[in-house]
């Protein structure tokens, strides 16, 4: 199992970045757009827009505007109040949710880093039998859809008494099998042989080849793994739902704790989003073409 | 393999370096050769061995464990009776299941095809020369980078039906308030929305990297040849991906048959996916039983059912890709 994620999974291979990141020459100097394109354009970044907009709106208002007509499309200034008794509200452990996601968001990319790198890299420039069988190994478990082990895997987490606890979203999702396959990926057009064999005459051992020759080339697709890693592990829900308990919740939980109230209060659940979403918003921020070129060369499943 | 054939280089070339005159020095070269040889013989091993320990541990053995437990009347509390496969032939006559398939198969549709056409429509028009082209791309890919939770929140509270912005605008125009939670179409269409509006932005750059790749040439005899844009589009940019939309079309069948956690929070957190199960899906019907009503051995079954008929649709696709590819 690589995650336990709704999103689609790729059935395909990803194909392998080349080393020129300029997609081919294509029709898109062909055309110039006309004004119909950008209005439709501008459109349909709007749309995309406004939900998010619409949790800053309600986030810094009073519950009063959910029923104005029309509805309000300002923020208003009830931002710092609402942040106030979000975190005092006791049945949302909206704090604890914050820290614990951090937490295993954090550690899940680092370790999904590290390790798919270092298998993406014996993978790729390393020679050991049954490596073509362990490769197809690999890709078929990205396959294999999520929920098949779901029961199973919460019977695993009860015999170790992990349930309730914050390594059970942790521990099953430190490598991922997408992971290792897009480093190696990378890893095979990234570092030439070449350098690998210079380095082994030097007498380097495979771990300081590893360090100092493949860790640096592959930092880019490292990076954008890493992000991608993060901001899955940060929007998991299913998998936390079942193993965690709300008093020890992922952010997603406390913001279905607060969801499933019998009084939903909407000012109060929308700052929760907003403030569970603007991490993912501030890292697409700053590594928006990052993203956008790993998913236009095929190298990212989202 | 290149790979295969090249000479182990550490071990040849130190094997080839003029003998040392120390006795010493030569047992300290031959453990050292001992030693680098066990490294390139081993470390492959060792690098990949977290993934595979993991993989064992928490993916293979549940998946596999999955069938077993599936062949048991297995509670929480009780202990266990084994039943062969009652649980499946009681899943064959299980209404509340079928209901979530017939719903999952529903939502699947109206989200997939929607979101599949806009996509090809965007595309079309970002595959042009564009001012502030990362500026679109980015606008139509930020739905995707919020969380699921979060959209599901959101669009929940658009489509509530006293205070919904749905519903006001929809009164804009004469139409009377909808309860979009109170029957099957309505809520469909909610959650398909949902699905759509995160998804459609991702599709749309995965195709128009597919369109980049198209020679421009084509399009260049083309409209020599008098064709206009709109032509164009139909006779030679939409052949030439159907492969890639064959693909979006698996992932969103992957994705889609898995639904769960839009319409979880669409019914406020309840499993049971509004008042007569008008919106629950096959995974929450999955995680009602084994969760909820702690019936393992059902929900293992339900589990594996889901799992052949994902099998099942990605055969369907695979053989539509062959088809394909012979006949071009």
């Amino acid at each position: 199992m690589s995650a336990i994620g709704t999103g689609p999974r790729p059935l395909v291979l990803p194909r392998p970045r080349s080393a020129q990141r300029r997609p081919p020459r294509g029709s898109s100097a062909l055309w110039r757009a006309s004004p119909l394109t950008y209005v439709t354009l501008i459109a349909t970044v709007a749309l995309s827009v406004f939900p998010i907009y619409w949790m800053l709106v309600v986030a810094t208002r009073t519950n009063d505007v959910v029923g104005d007509v029309p509805p309000p499309l300002l923020p208003g200034g009830n931002l710092p109040e609402n942040f106030q008794r979000l975190f005092a509200t006791e049945p949302a452990h909206f704090a604890r949710g914050l820290a614990n996601s951090a937490l295993a968001s954090g550690v899940v990319a680092l370790s999904v880093m590290l390790f798919s790198s270092l298998a993406g890299f014996a993978f790729a420039k390393l020679r050991f039998r049954g490596r073509n069988a362990l490769l197809l190994v690999i890709l078929g478990t990205m396959m294999v859809p999520v929920q098949m082990g779901i029961i199973p895997l919460y019977m695993v987490m009860v015999k170790l008494h992990w349930t309730g606890q914050l390594q059970a979203v942790i521990v099953p999702f430190l490598v991922t099998g997408f992971g290792v396959f897009m480093m190696r990926q990378y890893a095979s057009q990234a570092v030439p042989d070449e350098l690998i064999d210079a380095a082994r005459v030097d007498g380097a051992s495979t771990i300081r080849i590893y360090w100092h020759v493949v860790l640096p080339a592959l930092r880019p697709a490292m990076a954008v793994l890493g992000l991608f890693t993060f901001m899955q592990t940060w929007n998991e829900f299913m998998w936390p739902l079942v193993v965690l308990n709300p008093d020890n919740p992922t952010v997603q939980l406390s913001l279905n704790q607060l969801n499933s109230a019998y009084f939903t209060d909407y000012t109060l659940l929308f700052t929760g989003t907003l403030i569970s979403t603007v991490p993912l918003l501030v890292i697409f921020a700053l590594f928006g073409r990052q993203i956008i070129g790993g998913i236009m060369e095929g190298a990212l499943k989202a | 393999m290149g790979l295969e054939l090249r000479p182990p280089p550490t071990r040849d070339r130190r094997a080839g370096a003029p003998p040392a005159p120390v006795a010493g020095a030569q047992a300290v070269s031959a453990w050292r050769a001992r030693l680098s040889w066990l490294d390139i013989k081993a470390s492959p091993y060792l690098y990949i061995a977290p993934f595979f320990l993991l993989f064992a541990v928490f993916g293979l053995f549940p998946i596999g464990y999955t069938f077993w437990v599936s062949l048991h009347d297995w509670e929480l509390i009780g202990g266990r009776e084994f039943i062969g496969l009652h649980n499946y032939a009681e899943l064959m006559v299980d209404t509340d299941f079928w209901n979530s398939v017939v719903n999952t198969f529903g939502m699947f549709v109206l989200s997939t095809v929607p979101q599949l056409l806009i996509a090809l429509v965007l595309a079309n028009l970002l595959n042009q020369w564009l001012r502030v082209r990362t500026f679109f791309r980015m606008g139509v890919l930020i739905p995707m980078v919020t969380s699921v939770v979060a959209v599901a929140i959101v669009f929940s509270q658009l489509y509530g039906r006293d205070y919904g912005m749905v519903n006001w605008l929809l009164g804009l125009v004469g139409v009377d308030r909808i309860e979009w939670q109170a029957d099957k179409w309505s809520s469909w269409i909610a959650i398909s929305s949902m699905v759509d509006w995160r998804w459609t932005g991702y599709n749309t750059l995965i195709y128009l990297a597919a369109m980049q790749a198209i020679p421009r040439d084509l399009y260049e005899a083309a409209a020599i040849d008098g064709a206009s844009r709109a032509r164009q589009f139909w006779r030679i940019t939409v052949p030439l991906l159907r492969p890639t939309i064959i693909f979006t079309a698996i992932i969103s069948t992957i994705g889609g048959l898995q639904l769960f956690t839009e319409p979880l929070l669409f019914g406020s957190g309840q499993m049971g996916g509004g008042s007569l199960g008008q919106f629950q899906t096959m995974t929450m019907y999955m995680f009602e039983n084994a969760f909820r009503d702690y019936e393992y051995g059902y929900g293992a079954a339900i589990a594996w059912v889901l799992f052949v008929i994902i099998i099942l649709a990605s055969i369907v696709n695979f053989l539509i890709i062959r088809r394909l590819r012979s006949t071009s």
